[in-house]
């Protein structure tokens, strides 16, 4: 086996194909970061608004529950074949990387929003009540008062659920999306020995997801309160 | 015209009345106590005098003008009057002791940051905490937060302060450092309520005391009446409980 390894190194190491390597993890991480973004927006806006006490937002309100009870509970892959069925009649030709972007975008949203609304929680209410009693608003509390004291709690699992998406997108290849995971597949098929051909996936994965990991922890000591 | 008055004044926690017909008048520059056991209202009261916790009956005038607690627009007006010492000191873990004195006269009143600065600095010297500006509150003790605490609420320049059992969660060394903060305060015609256990610091500062039980104000009169001659058998039952310590 390393035998034959070791013979098809010079040749699985090309330019071709690296650039087909590249450019699946591009697509990898293209998902990521924008699924990652959208979700950590959205979420942070459902985690608000399931916070605030006002009557007007109660419809809003109830309706980000349901979507973030809803979508926790249904594994990736059949939300992504859900979106496939539900955007393909909708917009005819959409590319299966925006289908699977959508998917990404959906989970992330649901998983980042509990996240987030644990970490607004695990703030003190004496420290609303300080802000209140000296007149600062619901938006004067949040940003200067309950979101900097949260980021210790919201950063690592935050982290640590962007770089499981990272994983997750290796589902897309089920719509044959062409990231990482389907890449390998790929050059398994023409011939390569798999250890090679996944062994390079691999690498590629890690490659992606420890700088990220370091971005986290950097994160926490630059932003988590003393 | 009264600075403060409280006119059958209620709440409610649930189906628990922790504030029963509560009515004090208090004229400018008092200093009232609030006195009784613990669960008796006192802190409840100055939770709804600041809007913190709702009124379920009953009136608030401030310098003769009514406040509707459901009104964000008078409670701010209030608040703009108004500030409170909590027991817990409730400083902002995530700013420095300066920050947490400027950041409402900054973000909230919209000071220039200078002016704001200057103050802060009088007022921290004022506690006392002159060389903590850079301190984030958990690298200080209990009772250098709580002077801190004390400076952020004259920072807002209020007429009134509540002072909600300022010294109750403090090592017992440290409480007189915070009841010599508050003893300078009297003489600047701020008018106070005090929530305290301290009996003879309430004693010595007070222009006049409220003895609370059971939700509601049983007695009301000078430091000297409540502590040596109290007309109600409860007043006199407490005060030398407490006393004989």
């Amino acid at each position: 086996m390393f035998g034959q390894i070791a013979e098809q190194v010079p040749l699985f190491f090309n330019y071709h194909n690296l650039v087909f390597l590249l450019q699946a993890a591009g697509r990898t991480l293209a998902m990521t970061i924008i699924g990652c973004t959208v979700g950590l927006v959205c979420g942070f806006l459902i985690a608000v608004l399931r916070r605030s006490l006002s009557i007007w937002l109660l419809p809003l309100r109830l309706i980000g529950i349901a979507y973030v009870e809803f979508f926790r509970r249904i594994p990736f892959l059949v939300i992504l074949f859900i979106v496939l069925f539900v955007i393909e009649p909708l917009v005819p030709g959409a590319s299966l990387l925006f289908i699977a972007t959508v998917s990404i975008c959906l989970l992330s949203t649901a998983f980042l929003s509990e996240v987030i609304r644990a970490g607004l929680e695990s703030v003190p209410p004496q420290q609303i009540e300080g802000a209140s009693a000296l007149n600062f608003n619901a938006i004067q509390t949040l940003f200067l008062v309950v979101l900097p004291q949260s980021w210790r709690v919201i950063l690592p699992p935050a982290a640590a659920f962007i770089v499981m998406f990272i994983k997750d997108t290796s589902l897309a290849s089920q719509l044959g999306v062409i990231e990482l995971t389907f890449a390998g597949k790929m050059l398994v098929n023409r011939g390569f020995s798999p250890l090679l051909g996944f062994g390079a996936v691999l690498l590629c994965y890690f490659a992606l997801s420890y700088p990220l990991s370091r971005l986290a922890a950097y994160l926490e000591k630059r932003l988590a309160s003393p | 015209m009264h600075h403060l008055e409280i006119r059958g004044l209620s709440s409610a926690y649930g189906k628990t009345e922790v504030l029963k017909d509560v009515s004090l008048s208090i004229d400018k520059g008092e200093v009232v106590s609030l006195i009784g056991p613990s669960g008796s209202g006192k802190s409840t009261l100055l939770r709804v005098l600041i809007g913190l916790t709702p009124p379920t009956g009953g009136e608030v005038f401030v310098a003769g003008d009514r406040v509707d607690y459901r009104q964000r627009k008078q409670l701010r007006t209030l608040r703009d009057k108004m500030s409170i010492v909590f027991q817990q000191y409730n400083l902002f873990q995530n700013m420095t002791v300066m920050r947490n004195v400027t950041i409402a006269p900054v973000k909230i009143k919209r000071r220039p940051s200078k002016e704001a600065n200057e103050a802060a600095t009088r007022l921290l010297e004022k506690v006392g905490m002159s060389d903590k500006h850079d301190a984030y509150p958990n690298e200080l003790s209990g009772g250098q937060q709580q002077r801190v605490a004390i400076a952020r609420a004259l920072a807002a320049e209020p007429e009134i302060l509540l002072l909600d059992e300022v010294t109750s969660a403090l090592d017992p060394e440290r409480v007189n450092e915070v009841l010599d903060t508050i003893r300078s305060l009297t003489d600047e015609g701020i008018t106070m309520m005090i929530v305290s256990h301290e009996m003879a610091f309430v004693r010595e500062v007070s222009t006049r005391v409220a003895m609370m039980d059971d939700g509601q104000i049983i007695e009301y009169g000078t430091p000297e009446t409540i502590f040596d001659a109290p007309k109600e058998a409860r007043t006199r039952e407490f005060v030398s409980k407490i006393l004989r310590h």
